[in-house]
């Protein structure tokens, strides 16, 4: 199957689980499981090259010009990796099945989880680090979903939000990074980093790109001192804690740390950030880990602690490192997630995971027992199980790290936490199922179904597997090493197996044994030590900073943002003046190019009319009616000055454009009060008069200044003008540029203008659905209603004016492309003609009349424009590639089919739908249940019999 | 002709200014809509001005036109700006049908809402 397949799926399937919801849960998990299992075998059917050595790759360009490829490669490691994400995901998916009660929105967590996989699986087969990045990022996202999915739950919340600051500031710094490393290698694609070692190594900027990557890798995986948001995250649901927290997101950051191990590891700053950091999360987690009492916490720091073994093996930048830390986390991953599942099967049946509630559940629940305590036992590094294998490993390894010059700090530490590691793996099975049978527990204990025992014990297998036959594991886990080291290393021979003989590994796993056996002993006075000492609160500290931040912020923004419009406006003018100014006065100023046109009686009598009426605007605009007649005229005077100006289509457009404002601030009007109130001080008004009068000089100055000089560089216009007839096939070349030249630009803007629409619609229809709705029911209009609505004469004029009106916006339509129109022109002059059958006949009567909605005549243009833009794609031209020819039907002339007509229709469309849907939804606002539901267009008929009762509501 | 296109940008971004700081939000919008005229015939008049030579293709003669280009862009941005004065006008009709009070201005934020946003 194709890498872009594999990676597909989910984010495709994604869409199911929410569709499949009302189909049951068990439809909902049994198309979660399909879409997983036809990844997963996917994935298989590349295995073959994969364990031949080869790289399976795949890719597309996406945006060259930034180096983003939509790369994708399949290595040992990226199949190990996506092997654990898909096949643990199947066990999750079977287990959360039964784990979600009935309250719980399965299609929603199913959805989210699928989301999940995607961006997991698009991280470790990505070979573009910017690509990388974007899954990077969405893990993080959709992991925000997961945790937080019991929305109910305070804590829930909290961790969510935690787990996204945290892991959300570590892409940030990890974007930073990346950046820096792609410069440095002179392309983001990995295969190519990965051959640049030494130029990487040798830059100046290798430490920088380093830290930000580190940064990235360690908030992701919970090293210190970014481990805080692990335990917190915990308040997820338990399978999402079992997949996201023990196999899969945790590990992302290892996975990086890996991927990027032959080019970033082997130096001095990789060795010593690295391991350091891993060695204190180690035995920090594992410290920590012992005194906590809900078994989910437990298990969260047991992670940290683990994930701080794999780090420090990654950081001591040897291939035998490196090899452990692969074979750990195959089995880091199996134990763990059959330990947080057995967690989640307590908390399910007992109703509690609080260790001291606990005790004695091995008579109650023996299959939980025996799956719990054989993880437990790997996990503490017991022989014949795989933990076992890989904690010698470790360390073997540790016992040859030296750090900070002094030999003995690695393998001391490295046996401090392997013997608290020890030490809560035993506190767990003893404490949770050995013990006398108690009484109290919150609810009977007893084995769940198979449902929920069946997964983890499937993970047992490969724990006692490898941990009894370690050579069955051991040519997967060197091929996967060979794709981690690369060119760098070599794969090392060591062989794998249980007896190394008398190795100062085997002692320090004893001591750790044996150790932790005796802490486990001496529990009960080590936890009152542990609870009398004072510790820090990571949460506290967390909760701390961040309010901090927020108090700076709102320090900064309310003295600006105070919620105050006219304060912002007023500050946004006042810069934008200022920086003009400031501009104006460092720059230099050419001399005038072009000659001052003389400028008749004409253009000074509109001049005049427009300054009258916006200077009248500013004195009368306390008398809103008038002052709606004054922008009315200042609308006409620019659309006069754009004939004047040589742009008959901006005229037409500005002229019909006028005509709908007018109708929309009128229906504003019917609900807002006449007047506006005398309130501000004359200070203010003088102030504000200040600024306006500086803003005007402003532009003025910048106008008269660009229109005396011609453009510094030569006008791209010259194209236009020299192609449209040509290229485009239309004279008018307004209209060429709308249709065709800059189409893509014309689409996006008819879908915004149709949103506006559907956003006005959205609102009306929430004010009506709410408390406004009585008010509006109960308003008496403020003046008089006349006494006749719908006179008799307006409704047949306008019945009469309907089909010329249409025609007219036909004839416009047409001609647009040759001459002055075009569907934006056609559109409003349509919209208003059916505006006018609203204001003449009423809104019940032409409703009634009305064939298609609105909503679906925006949405059939802004199709139309998208099909025929999609049209060119099958004679493999990019999209919206406009074609026209020349037909000729005798006995009509000569004319010409363009695809840019097609276009335009869909910009028509979509602006009738938009403006009649905008004025529609306005004036629903003015329809009470009685008198304006009137079916007729007409309240006085003669030829009809119900005159009086007509009159009688018109009364009422 | 070119010094009253620039003083009529001018008037109409005073005007339209002044109206924006005032306090209720017809007059804004009002004031939104002059500053909508300015900004369109600023952009238009970025391809200069040109009296008598409509940017219409003459397949016979060889002539200068008027730009096109910012025509084009004007055009879009006409319809558009309607449909924004329109999403204004039913926002402040809500707010004003909502809460009885057309005016723009809120109290300012204090920190007890703050705080409950933040539990």
């Amino acid at each position: 199957m194709s890498l872009f397949l594999i990676v597909a799926l989910p984010f495709l399937g994604a869409l199911l689980p929410g569709l499949m919801n009302s189909a049951g849960r068990q439809a909902c998990a049994g198309i979660t499981f399909t879409v997983t299992l036809s990844a997963f075998i996917g994935l298989l059917t590349n295995a073959p090259a994969v364990f031949a050595g080869n790289v399976v790759t795949v890719g597309v360009d996406w945006m060259p010009l930034l180096g983003l490829n939509f790369n994708l490669m399949l290595d040992g490691l990226g199949f190990f990796f996506a092997m654990l994400i898909l096949g643990i995901g199947l066990l999750i998916i079977t287990y959360a099945r039964f784990y979600l009660s009935r309250e719980d929105n399965m299609g929603e967590f199913f959805t989210y989880l699928l989301l999940f996989q995607g961006a997991m699986v698009g991280i470790v087969l990505s070979d573009n680090i910017l690509l990388l990045l974007i899954f990077w990022e969405l893990t993080s996202l959709s992991s925000f979903l997961l945790i937080g999915y019991w929305k109910h739950l305070p804590e829930g919340r909290q961790g969510a939000r935690m787990a996204l600051t945290v892991t959300g500031m570590g892409g940030l710094s990890m974007i930073g990074g990346m950046l820096i490393l792609g410069q440095i290698a002179g392309s983001y694609d990995l295969s190519v980093i990965l051959e640049n070692r030494e130029l990487i190594q040798e830059s100046p900027l290798y430490l920088p790109a380093l830290i930000l990557i580190l940064l990235g890798c360690f908030t992701k995986s919970a090293q210190f001192p970014f481990h805080f948001w692990l335990p917190h995250a915990m308040a997820a649901p338990t399978p999402v804690s079992a997949y996201l927290h023990s196999a899969t997101m945790v590990k992302a950051g290892i996975f990086l740390m890996a991927r990027m191990w032959p080019v970033l590891s082997g130096t001095t700053e990789w060795f010593v950030i690295v391991t350091t950091a891993g060695l204190i999360t180690m035995v920090l987690g594992a410290v920590i880990a012992l005194f906590k009492h809900d078994l989910k916490a437990l298990l969260a720091f047991s992670t940290v602690s683990h994930l701080g073994l794999i780090t420090m093996l990654l950081g001591t930048g040897t291939a035998f490192g490196a090899m452990a830390a692969m074979f750990h986390i195959l089995n880091h991953a199996t134990f763990k997630a059959a330990l947080f599942m057995s967690a989640g099967i307590v908390d399910h049946e007992a109703h509690t995971r609080d260790i001291r509630r606990l005790g004695g559940l091995r008579h109650l629940m023996p299959i939980t027992f025996v799956i719990a305590t054989l993880g437990a036992l790997s996990m503490a590094g017991i022989p014949l199980l795989n933990g076992f294998l890989s904690k010698e490993m470790m360390l073997e390894e540790a016992n040859r790290t030296v750090l900070f010059n002094t030999p003995w700090l690695v393998p001391v530490m490295a046996t401090v936490g392997s013997l608290f590691s020890a030490a809560y793996c035993f506190r767990l099975i003893s404490h949770t199922f050995l013990g006398p049978v108690r009484k109290d527990y919150p609810s009977a204990p007893h084995d769940p179904g198979a449902g929920l025992w069946m997964p983890p014990a499937i993970l047992i297998v490969p724990v006692i597997a490898i941990g009894v036959a370690p050579f069955l594991a051991e040519p997967f886990v060197k091929m996967v090493t060979a794709s981690v080291l690369g060119e760098a290393a070599e794969v090392p021979t060591a062989y794998f197996k249980i007896w190394h003989g008398l190795v100062p590994a085997l002692f320090m796993s004893i001591i750790a044994t044996v150790g932790g056996l005796i802490l486990l002993g001496l529990f009960k006075p080590l936890l009152r030590g542990w609870d009398a000492a004072p510790r820090p609160e990571a949460k506290v500290i967390f909760e701390g900073l961040v309010e901090g931040i927020v108090a700076v912020a709102k320090r900064l923004v309310l003295p600006l943002h105070d919620g105050s419009f006219s304060r912002y406006s007023a500050f946004a003018a006042v810069t934008i003046i200022g920086v003009g100014y400031y501009a104006w006065m460092t720059g230099t100023v050419g001399t005038a190019t072009r000659e001052l046109q003389p400028a008749g009686p004409v253009p000074v009598a509109g001049w005049l009319m427009l300054v009258a009426a916006a200077l009248g605007l500013v004195f009368l605009h306390r008398n809103r009616l008038l002052s709606l007649v004054l922008i009315g005229i200042a609308g006409l005077m620019v659309s006069v000055g754009f004939v004047f100006f040589s742009a008959p289509d901006l005229a037409m457009t500005q002229f019909t454009v006028e005509a709908v404002t007018i109708i929309l601030l009128l229906l504003a009007l019917n609900f807002l009060p006449n007047r506006t109130p005398v309130e501000s001080t004359v200070l203010r008004r003088s102030r504000d008069t200040v600024i306006a009068v500086a803003g005007g000089l402003a532009t003025f100055a910048l106008s008269y200044h660009y229109l005396l000089r011609d453009s510094v560089a030569p006008a791209i216009s010259a194209f236009h003008v020299e192609n449209s007839y040509k290229g485009g096939g239309g004279t008018n070349m307004v209209n060429v540029i709308l249709v065709d030249f800059r189409g893509f630009d014309t689409y996006g803007e008819i879908i915004v203008l149709g949103i506006a629409a559907l956003v006005i619609y959205a609102l009306t229809e929430a004010l009506l659905g709410g408390p406004v709705r009585a008010r509006l029911l109960n308003r008496l209009p403020d003046q008089p209603r006349a006494g006749d609505m719908h006179p008799m004469m307006m409704v047949v004029m306008t019945r009469v004016m309907m089909p010329i009106i249409m025609m007219v916006g036909f004839y416009i339509f047409l001609r647009g492309h040759n001459e002055p129109g075009g569907g934006f022109i056609s559109g409003l002059v349509v919209s208003i003609g059916v505006v006018i059958q609203y204001m003449a006949s009423g809104f019940g009567w032409t409703t009634a009349r009305l064939r298609y909605p609105y909503h679906g005549i925006i949405g059939a243009g802004v199709l139309i424009a998208g099909l025929t833009g999609i049209g060119s794609w099958f004679v493999a031209k990019p999209f919206l590639t406009s074609d026209f020819t020349y037909v000729r039907i005798p006995p009509f002339n000569e004319f010409e089919l363009a695809t840019a007509a097609l276009f335009d229709l869909g910009v028509f469309l979509a602006v009738v739908g938009a403006v009649m849907l905008a004025l529609e939804s306005l004036s629903r606002l003015a329809r009470r249940q009685e008198a304006m539901e009137s079916e007729y267009p007409m309240d006085i008929d003669p030829s009809r019999e119900d005159n009086d009762v007509a009159l009688q509501k018109e009364e009422a | 002709m070119e010094l009253l296109v620039a003083s009529a940008i001018g008037v109409l971004t005073a005007t339209g200014l002044y109206l924006v700081f005032r306090m209720r939000s017809f007059p804004v919008i009002l004031g939104i809509s002059l500053l909508t005229y300015a900004v369109n015939v600023f952009l238009f008049a970025s391809g200069r001005l040109a009296v008598g030579a409509p940017p219409i293709l003459d397949k016979t003669a060889d002539l200068t036109y008027a730009d096109p280009l910012p025509q084009a862009l004007v055009l879009t941005a006409i319809v558009i700006s309607f449909g924004m004065t329109a999403v204004v006008v039913m926002i402040a009709l809500g707010a004003y049908l909502g809460g009885d009070d057309d005016t723009v201005n809120d109290a300012v934020q204090d920190d007890t809402t703050a705080k409950e946003d933040a539990a």
